[in-house]
């Protein structure tokens, strides 16, 4: 009984291991297909579209603390303020403008959106915008609890990723603002 | 690379006290140590008594009395010996705040994982020299260094010139370093603060004043215009790839400050916080592998297609 306690500890205690792998060096970029650009998750059938590898980083806690540290030095915070939104749009709510899988938020990051969303096509690795991806799926608690970050190295005034509640994800359709019905 | 980054190679007064009181400690350990082992060794091989022989022993009061002087005489002298230790130390710890109050230069110094951001501080804004990794200073005159760091705690260690001091996140801490003759010193993050924690050195280059005042002349400067095609090419491939997102190149629109600045990129000695030297060849595999010269650095491979990186290379060249 106690070998099979040891035993059974050993494997949760090994299993945990994968968690945080590092990748430094991800595999070369141009040997990859860069998925479509997607304006919209209405997609004919069900599945929206999405790369075939971002568990690779969605479900990684190094890419997604990765992801956290890039989302402040690429300025994220200047317009989406720590995920609450200024003038930028909220990322810890569950409304999602462009769709909410992260294929849809690739191509957020990667080709901008109207109104103030610039492309960061070319100016941030592929590699790194996979790791925002991961990150801001965070924010809304739409990665596993034991992947996202558990504390932030300042102070924050909200609580820190993994106790952020899960939102549900629903699509918001397009904003006032871009329609132009806002006063 | 003789006194290169050595504590015994003192170049600084501040380092001579220290220097001093290693040789002391050194000294007075070595004493100790040949005392103790000579005591030992004697215990271990002095002839036994014998006592089959007639020879009428020693009464024991007498071997008591003895037995007392000798240990005394050992206590005695640990306690001596201690104290002088003690007040060695104490009177360098003392010396090594001489400077304190005198500094003529002050410089922010912020270690970043995996490298050293270097601000000279002056009245006016325009005259303050941004630089990385690469710490220059005019001899004989007291440089006050302010350090900081904006991730984990690191530690400021140049052998040659001081002892340590932390960075510590959230606080400031200071240090005034001297340096006695010119040189350059190699300095190294002496606390462990990462995966690179290894390659996160700089030097410190001691010159003369006037050397020193036209060193910072040519730093204040902004980047050279490239001269022919190739260069210019190479500073659009810059201001439209990643680069442009942490680097500052002074004089374009590259203004990020994530990243050292490389104004005067090719000026420097090192590159990558001494992790491979400042050459054309290594500047080119740090860009296109920089994850294979310090696996978990912060710069990201960015791949470019080879004239972009050969374009990109002729300009960083031109950084001088």
């Amino acid at each position: 009984m106690r070998a099979f306690l040891a035993v059974a500890l050993m494997v949760l205690a090994f299993a945990g291991c994968k968690r945080e792998e590092r990748e430094p060096r991800p595999e070369p970029v141009a040997e990859r297909d860069i998925p479509a650009i997607v304006m919209s998750d209405l997609a004919p059938g069900e599945k929206p579209p999405s790369s075939p590898d971002y568990p690779h980083y969605t479900e990684n806690a190094w890419q997604v603390s990765e992801g956290k540290r890039l989302f402040e030095a690429m300025n994220c915070n200047g317009c989406h303020a720590r995920g609450g939104g200024d003038i930028g749009p909220p990322l810890m709510d569950r409304q999602w403008i462009y769709g909410s899988e992260p294929g849809n938020i690739f191509a957020t990051i990667m080709e901008g959106r109207p109104n103030g969303m610039p492309s960061f096509r070319n100016m941030i690795p592929e590699q790194q915008v996979w790791q925002l991806v991961a990150y801001v799926r965070s924010l809304a608690g739409l990665v596993r609890k034991d992947v996202a970050s558990g504390r932030s190295d300042d102070m924050s005034a909200r609580p820190s990723e993994q106790s952020l509640p899960e939102e549900p994800p629903r699509n918001a359709g397009i904003p006032p603002s871009a329609t132009g019905t806002q006063p | 690379m003789n006194g290169f980054q050595s504590a015994l190679h003192p170049a600084g007064p501040q380092a001579l006290h220290i220097e001093r009181l290693i040789w002391l400690f050194t000294g007075i350990s070595a004493f100790v140590l040949l005392a103790v082992t000579v005591a030992l060794l004697w215990a271990v091989f002095r002839r036994r008594e014998r006592r089959d022989l007639a020879a009428e022993p020693r009464p024991p009061e007498l071997r008591e009395r003895r037995l007392g002087r000798v240990v005394g005489a050992a206590v005695a002298l640990t306690v001596v010996l201690l104290f002088v230790l003690l007040t060695a130390s104490f009177a360098t710890d003392r010396r090594l705040l001489d400077l304190e109050g005198r500094e003529q230069l002050t410089v922010h110094v912020i270690g970043h994982q995996w490298w050293w951001e270097i601000r000279y501080a002056h009245g006016e804004p325009a005259r303050r020299v941004i630089t990385a990794n690469e710490l220059h200073i005019p001899v004989g005159v007291p440089v006050r260094i302010e350090l900081t760091s904006p991730d984990v705690i690191h530690s400021f260690w140049v052998p040659n010139l001081h002892g340590k001091q932390d960075l510590i996140p959230g606080s400031s801490n200071a240090i005034t370093i001297e340096a006695d003759r010119p040189g350059t010193y190699r300095g190294q993050c002496a606390e462990f603060c990462g995966l690179q924690h290894a390659f996160m050195a700089f030097l410190v280059v001691a010159e003369p004043e006037e050397t020193f005042d036209a060193w910072y002349e040519r730093q204040l400067a902004p980047a050279r215009e490239p001269g022919n095609d190739q260069a210019r090419r190479g500073r659009e491939v810059f201001l439209r790839s990643a680069c442009v997102m942490c680097h500052r190149i002074r004089g374009t629109s590259a203004s990020a400050t994530y990243g050292p600045d490389l104004t005067h990129l090719k000026s420097r000695q090192i590159l990558a916080a001494g992790a491979v030297p400042d050459t054309r060849g290594h500047l080119a595999a740090w860009i296109a592998d920089p994850q294979g010269i310090k696996p978990g650095a912060r710069m990201p491979i960015t791949a470019l297609p080879p004239p972009d990186f050969q374009a990109l290379l002729a300009y960083l060249e031109t950084l001088e």
